[in-house]
C-alpha cells in the first residue's frame, strides 16, 4: 500500500474555481522534514490550493492521505494535522498580543509550549505583550502570527507568503521557526513568487495556470 | 481527545471582545429605549391607551433591536481572518457555534431582557405584568437569538447584509413574537400564561437544536 509515514500523499489536486479547474493537476508527496514551495504567477491558484487542502474551498483529488489513512472524506484528521497561516492574520485589534496567542493557541485546543515572554521575545516583539494588536504595525502583526506558529506542535503547517511585510531580521525569525519544525518531523508547504529569502533545503511544485 | 477548551475560548473571546467594545454593545439598548419613547410620546402619557399596547410594542422593539446587532455577529471574524482559521481549524464548527450563539444571547437577549424594566416604565405597563413579559423575553431572545445565527451565517460573506438580513429574520420572529406577547396578554386578562410560555420555550428549543448545526452548515457552504 501507500507510504504510511508520509504526512501527506496527494495525487491529481486540482482546485475548481465556477466549475473550472485553476491548474494543471499536481502531486504531492511530503514525509518528515520535507518543505515544499508552491510557485505559480497571480492568480494561478496557490492560495486557493492550501486553502482548499484544509476544506476551505472545493478540492478535486484521486487520492488524499494522511499517515496512509485516506483523508479525502475526513478533511477534519488533516485540519487537526494542520496550522494554518494566512494573507489574513485572525489577530483581534482589541485583545494585547500576548491574549491573541493565547487565545489562537486555545481555540486551536494547543498547549503553549515554553514561556509566553521568551516566545514573543523570539518573533521580536519583546516589550510589546500588552500593546492591542491594532497598533502593531504591518509587520510587527505578522510577527505576532508568528509568534502562535512558532508554538505549535502541529506536523503539517500551511504558510501562505510567510515572508509577505517582514524585514530581513522577520525573514530569519521565520527561517529558524521553519528550520525547528522541519527538525521535529514536521513538514510544510508554502507559497511564494519569486526566490525565496531562505537557505533552507526546499523542493518546487509550479502551478501551470490552465487560463 | 477533544475538549471543551476551543468553546469556552471563543464564548471568553466574545464576551471579552464585546466589553472592549462596549459603546457598540449598548447601541441596541439605546435604540430600544429610544424606539420606545417615541411610541410614548405618539400615544400620549394616557394610561388608559398605553396599557394594552405595551407588550406589543416592548415585544417588537426588542426584536428589533436583537436585529440591530446581528450583522456584527460575523463580520468582523471575516474581515480579519477569525472565521477562516475557525473553519480551518480541529474543532467541531457545530461546537463553535453554539459558543457563539451563547455569548450573542448573553449580550443582547439577557442585556434587553434585563433593560425591558425601563422600557416597561416608558409605556406605563402595570407592575403585576413586569414579571410575565421578563420571563417571556428571556425564552423569546434565546430563540430569536439562533434566528439570527443562521440568518447572520448565510450573508456572512455579503458586503451589504443589511436588508437581506431582515427579510430572512422578520418572518421567522413572527412566531415567537405572537406567543412572547400573547402570554403577557393572557395575564393581562386575568388567564394563565402557562401555554403561551410553554410553546414559546418548545420554539426556543426547537430553533436550539436545529439552528447552530445549519449555521454550520452554511457557513461551510458559503465557503465554496
Amino acid at each position: 500500500m501507500h507510504d504510511s509515514g508520509l504526512l501527506l500523499d496527494a495525487e491529481g489536486l486540482q482546485c475548481l474555481r465556477h466549475d473550472e479547474a485553476l491548474f494543471a493537476p499536481v502531486a504531492i508527496r511530503l514525509g518528515a522534514g520535507d518543505l515544499l514551495v508552491v510557485e505559480g504567477r497571480n492568480g494561478a491558484g496557490k492560495t486557493t490550493l492550501l486553502r482548499a487542502l484544509l476544506g476551505l474551498g472545493r478540492l478535486q483529488a484521486d487520492r488524499l492521505c494522511h499517515r496512509g489513512r485516506d483523508v479525502l472524506e475526513q478533511r477534519e484528521v488533516l485540519r487537526a494535522a494542520c496550522n494554518w497561516l494566512g494573507h489574513l492574520l485572525a489577530l483581534k485589534g482589541e485583545l494585547s498580543v500576548l491574549e491573541n496567542l493565547r487565545l489562537a493557541l486555545a481555540l486551536a485546543d494547543e498547549d503553549l509550549h515554553g514561556d509566553p515572554e521568551a516566545l514573543l521575545e523570539r518573533v521580536g516583539l519583546a516589550g510589546y505583550e500588552d500593546t492591542p494588536a491594532r497598533s502593531l504595525s504591518a509587520g510587527q502583526r505578522k510577527r505576532a502570527a508568528l509568534a502562535r506558529l512558532a508554538a505549535s506542535r502541529r506536523p503539517l503547517w500551511l504558510l501562505d507568503e510567510p515572508f509577505a511585510n517582514l524585514d530581513r531580521q522577520g525573514m530569519d525569525v521565520v527561517e529558524s521557526i521553519l528550520a525547528e519544525h522541519l527538525a521535529r518531523g514536521g513538514a510544510a508547504i508554502l507559497t511564494s513568487h519569486g526566490v525565496l529569502p531562505i537557505r533552507l533545503q526546499a523542493r518546487q511544485l509550479r502551478l501551470e495556470a490552465l487560463h | 481527545m477533544s475538549t471543551l477548551r476551543p468553546y469556552r475560548a471563543l464564548l471568553g473571546r466574545d464576551l471579552r471582545l464585546a466589553w472592549r467594545r462596549r459603546a457598540d454593545v449598548l447601541m441596541p439598548l439605546a435604540f430600544a429605549v429610544l424606539v420606545v419613547l417615541l411610541f410614548a410620546i405618539a400615544i400620549g402619557g394616557v394610561e388608559e391607551r398605553l396599557a394594552p399596547m405595551a407588550a406589543p410594542i416592548i415585544w417588537v422593539t426588542v426584536l428589533l433591536s436583537g436585529f440591530l446587532s446581528l450583522d456584527g455577529m460575523f463580520r468582523g471574524d471575516v474581515d480579519d481572518g477569525a472565521l477562516d482559521q475557525l473553519l480551518a481549524g480541529s474543532s467541531s464548527l457545530v461546537g463553535l457555534m453554539y459558543a457563539k450563539a451563547l455569548a450573542h444571547w448573553l449580550l443582547y437577549g439577557v442585556g434587553l431582557t434585563l433593560a425591558a424594566p425601563i422600557l416597561a416604565l416608558l409605556l406605563n405597563l402595570p407592575v403585576e405584568l413586569l414579571p410575565v413579559m421578563l420571563t417571556s423575553l428571556a425564552l423569546g431572545t434565546l430563540g430569536a437569538t439562533q434566528v439570527g445565527l443562521i440568518a447572520a451565517a448565510l450573508t456572512a460573506r455579503l458586503r451589504r447584509s443589511g436588508i437581506l438580513l431582515a427579510l430572512i429574520v422578520m418572518p421567522l420572529f413572527l412566531p415567537l413574537l405572537i406567543f412572547g406577547s400573547g402570554s403577557v396578554e393572557a395575564v393581562r386578562f386575568g388567564d394563565s400564561p402557562r401555554g403561551a410560555l410553554l410553546l414559546l420555550a418548545a420554539q426556543s428549543v426547537f430553533l436550539l437544536t436545529l439552528a447552530p448545526p445549519a449555521a454550520a452548515l452554511a457557513l461551510r457552504i458559503g465557503d465554496e
